[in-house]
């Protein structure tokens, strides 16, 4: 495993960071945020990045795909990550189309993946419910046998860009009690299947989230994505691979909100010199850096182990997102005393990284728990 | 690539043919291993014939020029030559302030005497050196120092108190800061570089114990001790640069050697999660918090180690350095004074030993290097220097009026 970004890296993140300047100032995530838009990004955007090819990094050239890896996907998330950019590669490429890359049989992957790569469908995994925080394995939505497919029943909360969503990836327990690791199986639902309710939610950071209820759902057995029983693990790969590219995106969003606060501090005048003057902010940042460069160690290395899927992949995304959840509210938290009054006001743009950063924390388990994870992977 | 297989193979077959068969797989910790020096002590004696052996193929100094006792092999030979040291499990040949910090300093600055003096020596192991930088009121702000060098004919007549000279009481030459300009009008304007004979009257070295205990630490009294003025390392009055150049070799080192420490505690097995099994007895006494705080520890070691081969990739690829090394030091030292805690506090009531009955030895130990930890983030510039000189150096936050 190499630590360095190679020459064509080099490449794709001087593309992406030029794009990201070009296309998405930060005005814009506020116009998306006032306007009340209903899809919560840009579709125009999102075709462009397709055109780019950056949809397909991470799929096989079979279906349209660059075959490349998260190592490159990181790179062009972390400098789209900068300006807040809200398009759902999460959604739509990572968790959705992962968990179908990893999980599916053929001819689910034909019918959705080289859509999903030219930008024209949108893909979401429905797994959180209300109970269930961040244990994946704790799935109370229902998958009953009835005939020859099945009955899905149940409600997922805060699914990801969820109201554009043409399909969900449906996380369901077809066997045991709500908090049994084994038992799960995954479900492809169109998301005009009678019976699916998909109602938009508001959260902090003003981004696509749905709230959606199955009733009763019918399902063909063609509907399953995987062995029935077995989408525990499936799911679990999935949102590691999906969490790596949100650490890149945090990577990208505290080193702004950090760049922004530093050049304040610099700029700002009280008692007759520049605040970044006075010790007692100048240690504070140093401790900021310090804390971003090992993200930026951690995130490199979960991306290349989740690519050559390593013995040490699963105990790597821990690191990243224990590193990458603290270290995002450390700085974002900084960022805004350091601005002072003026980083309360909603005017300013720094708030906006504040509340990005707390969704990205408390996203797919907090440090708390890959902490935790991580220790049990390690066995004590 | 033709070239290192084959200096690689001839390496290999030089060391197995030369290195005597009792070290192979000979441990030495910290302190111990060939330091060198005219009260050279070899445990065991082997570690005379194989220092000797090496110091004359010029492998006690692998990367050094050959004119001074150096084997004048590429940096990529050397790499070569250490790892087949590795995988032959033989302990380093020698060990130092003379190869790690004066000798660099030397090659950069020195004179072609002083480098004929100097070097050979420290490549045969003859001189120990030591480092005189601190005084009793010259810590952190080191360019308060006020150790007084005076002219008299082609002499500096030394006057003062060096404190934190390490194994200062088993050394023969010490690299000093001394002011030889009281008048300057900058206080780092006036500080010269001396390399000074310890055998010189006037010379006296007290030892320091500490919180934890015995230490190679000392303080080094000068008396009217009359150098050489030719033994000035660099320009009279200029020293602080070359000072500061030193300073930068004994980060990297200080960070190495967490580094190192932190696997061999890993792979030693007081590992933090094997500790909590002894003490805590498994998956019953180990509850939530504490759980966490052993994950928290494990995983910023991990995080450092993944930041120091960042580094060390980056190198590899030609890029220049970039700015994450400046974390090392504060960062290394920082995670080990709270690994180091966290020891104790699972070992609870046993962690609490001193010396005697009812205490194992590594519970000893661990408390001693409980202690000991404190002075890590204290000696070689404290972490508040570390993150001034992050603040300034690479953040570019603007000077206090």
């Amino acid at each position: 495993m190499q630590l360095v970004l190679t020459e064509d890296q080099e490449l794709l993140a001087k593309t992406a960071a030029d794009f990201a300047n070009d296309h998405s100032p930060l005005a814009r995530v506020r116009r998306l945020r006032d306007s009340g838009d209903p899809d919560g990004f840009s579709r125009s955007l999102w075709k462009q990045m397709a055109e780019l090819g950056w949809l397909g990094i991470p799929f096989p050239e079979e279906y349209g795909g660059a075959a490349l890896g998260l190592a490159e996907l990181a790179v062009v998330l972390e400098a789209l990550g900068r300006k807040l950019a809200p398009e759902p590669f999460l959604s739509s490429v990572l968790l959705g189309g992962q968990a179908l890359l990893l999980g599916a049989d053929e001819a689910q992957k034909r019918a959705w993946l080289p859509g999903i790569i030219a930008g024209e469908s949108f893909l979401a995994l429905a797994f959180q419910e209300r109970r269930s925080r961040y244990d994946l394995k704790r799935v109370a939505t229902r998958a009953e046998r009835a005939g020859d497919g099945w009955r899905l029943s149940g409600e997922k909360i805060q699914v990801l860009d969820g109201t554009v969503a043409h399909a969900f990836v449906v996380v369901a327990r077809s066997a045991g009690g709500e908090a049994d690791p084994d038992g799960i199986t995954l479900f492809l639902v169109p998301s005009d299947a009678q019976g699916v309710r998909v109602e938009r939610q508001q959260r902090v950071d003003a981004r696509n989230a749905a709230l959606v209820t199955f009733e009763s759902v019918a399902l063909a057995d063609a509907d399953r994505v995987g062995a029935e029983g077995r989408g525990g693990e499936l799911v679990e790969r999935a949102v590691d691979r999906a969490t790596v590219g949100l650490c890149a995106e945090m990577l990208g969003s505290m080193s702004e909100a950090f760049d922004r606060t530093l050049a304040y501090l610099k700029q700002r005048q009280q008692f007759g010199a520049p605040i970044g003057s006075f010790q007692a902010l100048q240690h504070r940042c140093a401790e900021l850096f310090i804390s971003i460069e090992l993200c930026r160690s951690a995130v490199m290395a979960a991306a290349r182990a989740v690519d050559a899927e390593g013995a040490e992949a699963a105990r790597l995304v821990c690191l990243a997102k224990a590193r990458c959840s603290d270290a995002a509210i450390q700085v974002a938290n900084e960022a805004i005393q350091m601005h002072g009054g003026i980083g309360m006001s909603d005017e300013h743009d720094i708030g906006f990284y504040l509340k990005r950063a707390r969704v990205a924390e408390l996203s797919f388990g907090d440090a708390a728990w890959h902490r935790q994870r991580w220790a049990r992977l390690g066995g004590y | 690539m033709a070239d290192l297989d084959s200096f690689r193979a001839e390496a290999r077959e030089w060391l197995q043919a030369h290195a005597p068969a009792s070290l192979r797989g000979h441990r030495v910790d910290e302190s111990g291993g060939n330091w060198g020096g005219r009260r050279a002590v070899f445990d065991p004696p082997e570690m005379k014939d194989w220092l000797d052996a090496m110091a004359e193929r010029g492998w006690t100094a692998p990367g050094w020029p050959r004119a001074y006792g150096g084997g004048g092999l590429e940096p990529a030979e050397a790499k070569a030559l250490g790892q087949e040291l590795a995988q032959l499990e033989l302990p380093a040949p020698l060990t130092g302030f003379g190869l790690t910090m004066i000798g660099p300093t030397l090659l950069r600055f020195g004179s072609e005497e002083l480098k004929r003096e100097h070097l050979p020596r420290i490549c045969r192991g003859e001189i120990r050196w030591c480092q005189g930088y601190s005084e009793p009121d010259a810590g952190s702000d080191l360019a308060s120092l006020k150790t007084r060098a005076e002219r008299d004919g082609d002499h500096f007549v030394v006057s003062g108190t060096k404190v934190w000279t390490s194994y200062g009481d088993l050394s023969d030459w010490i690299f000093a800061l001394v002011r030889t300009d009281p008048h300057a009008r900058k206080r780092q304007e006036g500080i010269t570089f001396l390399l000074i004979d310890m055998d010189t009257p006037g010379v006296s070295v007290k030892p320091i114990k500490l919180i934890s205990g015995k230490s190679p630490f000392c303080e080094t009294h000068f008396e009217n001790v009359r150098v050489p003025v030719a033994n000035a390392l660099g320009k009279i009055d200029g020293g602080w640069t070359v000072a500061k150049v030193l300073l930068g070799h004994e980060r990297t080192m200080i960070a190495d050697v967490f580094s190192g420490m932190a696997r061999l505690q890993e792979r030693g097995g007081s590992a933090l999660p094997d500790l909590a099994r002894k003490y805590l007895g498994g998956d019953g006494g180990i509850d939530s918090a504490l759980r966490e705080r052993i994950a928290q520890i494990e995983m910023d070691t991990r995080a450092f180690h993944l930041t120091v081969q960042r580094t060390r990739d980056a190198a590899k690829a030609g890029h220049q350095p970039g700015p994450e090394s400046s974390l090392f030091k504060v960062f290394a030292t920082e995670l080990n004074k709270r690994r180091s805690e966290l020891a104790v506090t699972i070992a609870g009531p046993a962690g609490l030993g001193w010396e005697g009955p009812g205490f194992d030895d590594g519970e000893l130990a661990r408390t001693r290097s409980w202690l000991r930890a404190r002075g890590n983030s204290i000696e070689g510039g404290t972490s508040e220097i570390q993150l001034n000189i992050i603040a300034k150096r690479v953040l570019g936050l603007p000077d206090a009026r």
